[in-house]
């Protein structure tokens, strides 16, 4: 069986080292969130001005003016802080932000991610897409192995338009964990009973299964 | 209004005449917010009745939802607008699609030191973001230490609207959570900002240690005490489970 989407999250989740700050992405890795400890050992960034982001609000805890970067009501934990644009994007561009989970449309095994644009789709913008790849220390992507028409999103080569490139560290997605290595991708984790073969056949450039484990979810 | 000194040129009694003489057709306004949160909604409100029509706007989103910054594209009023990003503003979308306004895209944190860079005198600056993407064509790309990097320009604005949660009548200014966002750096970054603040404060009444923004950056203050403070996505939680959204 592949993950499921919770599954996938909850996976995700395992990436977040305790004494890290981390920027969650817009979507699924927004969902992240619900799996890392509340203790205040992992710091949450969000771009739009927030350091130390706390879980979604009760209902009379609600402030329609402290939002995260998806426009969602948000807490602030004890010892947050709140920042302009200008200094938020300085925490990402200066190296400050030690982990960015992403989702993708395409990352290719050289660390190339698309993630932004599709060419004739209708124009969304990169909004902070394109800071938070180049800037963060690692990137992990969460995304789905092939697209809705089922073609591979793990690829030798991007043929979307790219974000950053040589970004992305590591790719979640429903088969697996996946390291970008250059020429191929690493399998590191393989979804419990989902074949290598399975594998092979969902991916667009060479992987390699030396040091793969089966995982569940 | 509670000023214990006498009123100062600074502070308007009404967001119209903070505006009066400021608008014209072909500007360039910078307008502080992210989404709707932030945004100088009685500005906003004033510019769409005054009919001033070419624009240029400077601004993250450029409205969100049919509303802020919006009703000025869906009043045919703006011809250009800089920002991040497109998504979540159908009137926008739309527009750009059909080649009716302008935009330009700039990576959210290029568009934010670009402000900052504008209102510091600083006339361009080498970012590692958009290296090797849409971003970098037409741009001198210069590798420095090994690693490569894109030459960004400043943004300025005839005028800026912001909005902030406290200010007193020499114009300085304090935030209120994450609606600080743009609107410091962009009162740094045109050639007239005004300031709309929910509440309006005498000289000495915030402690200079508490000013986020110094009043030498704001031109004209008035006070609005009705923001509506939309809420684009209401996320709750109950106390037993830990998220949901609604």
């Amino acid at each position: 069986m592949s993950w499921s989407r919770d599954e996938m999250v909850r996976r995700a989740a395992t990436e977040v080292q305790p004494g890290t700050i981390v920027n969650l992405g817009i979507g699924m890795p927004t969902e992240v969130a619900n799996y890392i400890p509340l203790d205040g050992s992992v710091t949450l960034h969000s771009e739009n001005g927030l350091l130390g982001m706390g879980p979604y609000p009760t209902e009379n805890q609600i402030d329609a003016r402290l939002i995260n970067a998806g426009k969602q009501t948000v807490t602030a934990l004890p010892g947050a802080s709140i920042f302009d644009s200008a200094l938020s994007f300085a925490m990402i561009r200066g190296g400050h932000i030690d982990l960015a989970i992403l989702g993708g449309l395409e990352v290719a095994c050289n660390g190339d991610l698309a993630n932004w644009t599709v060419p004739g789709k209708l124009i969304t913008g990169m909004g902070g897409a394109m800071d938070l790849a180049a800037g963060a220390r690692r990137v992990v992507v969460l995304m789905s192995h092939v697209s809705k028409e089922g073609n591979p999103k793990l690829v030798s080569q991007l043929t979307l338009p790219a974000t950053a490139l040589g970004c992305a560290n590591r790719i979640i997605t429903e088969l697996g964990v996946f390291d970008t290595a250059g020429d191929c991708f690493i399998c590191v984790v393989r979804a419990e009973s989902v074949s290598q073969v399975a594998i092979e056949r969902s991916t667009g450039a060479r992987v390699l299964f030396t040091t793969v484990t089966a995982g569940r979810g | 209004m509670s000023y214990t000194s006498p009123p100062i040129e600074k502070v308007f009694p009404k967001v119209e005449s903070a505006l009066n003489g400021l608008l014209r057709d072909g500007m360039t306004i910078m307008s502080g917010g992210f989404g709707l949160c932030g945004n100088a909604e009685a500005c906003i409100e004033a510019i769409a009745r005054s009919r001033v029509r070419n624009l240029t706007i400077i601004s993250n989103n450029c409205g969100n939802q049919g509303q802020g910054l919006a009703v000025l594209l869906k009043n045919r009023q703006v011809s250009r607008v800089i920002c991040s990003f497109v998504g979540g503003n159908p009137d926008l979308a739309d527009l750009y699609m059909k080649g009716q306004v302008k935009v330009e895209l700039s990576p959210q944190g290029t568009f934010a030191e670009r402000i900052r860079a504008g209102g510091a005198g600083i006339a361009g600056f080498y970012t590692p973001t958009g290296v090797g993407t849409v971003v970098a064509d037409g741009k001198e790309v210069r590798e420095i230490d090994g690693k490569k990097y894109l030459l960004e320009r400043p943004l300025r604005a005839d005028l800026a609207i912001v909005r902030a949660a406290v200010g007193d009548i020499d114009g300085n200014l304090r935030f209120y959570r994450t609606a600080r966002n743009f609107n410091p750096i962009m009162a740094m970054a045109a050639d007239i900002t005004v300031a709309e603040v929910d509440k309006l404060v005498h000289r000495g009444a915030i402690d200079p240690d508490d000013v986020h923004l110094p009043g030498i950056f704001v031109k004209r203050v008035v006070e609005v005490r009705d923001h509506q403070d939309v809420i684009e996505h209401r996320t709750t939680r109950t106390l037993v489970g830990r998220s949901s959204t609604s």
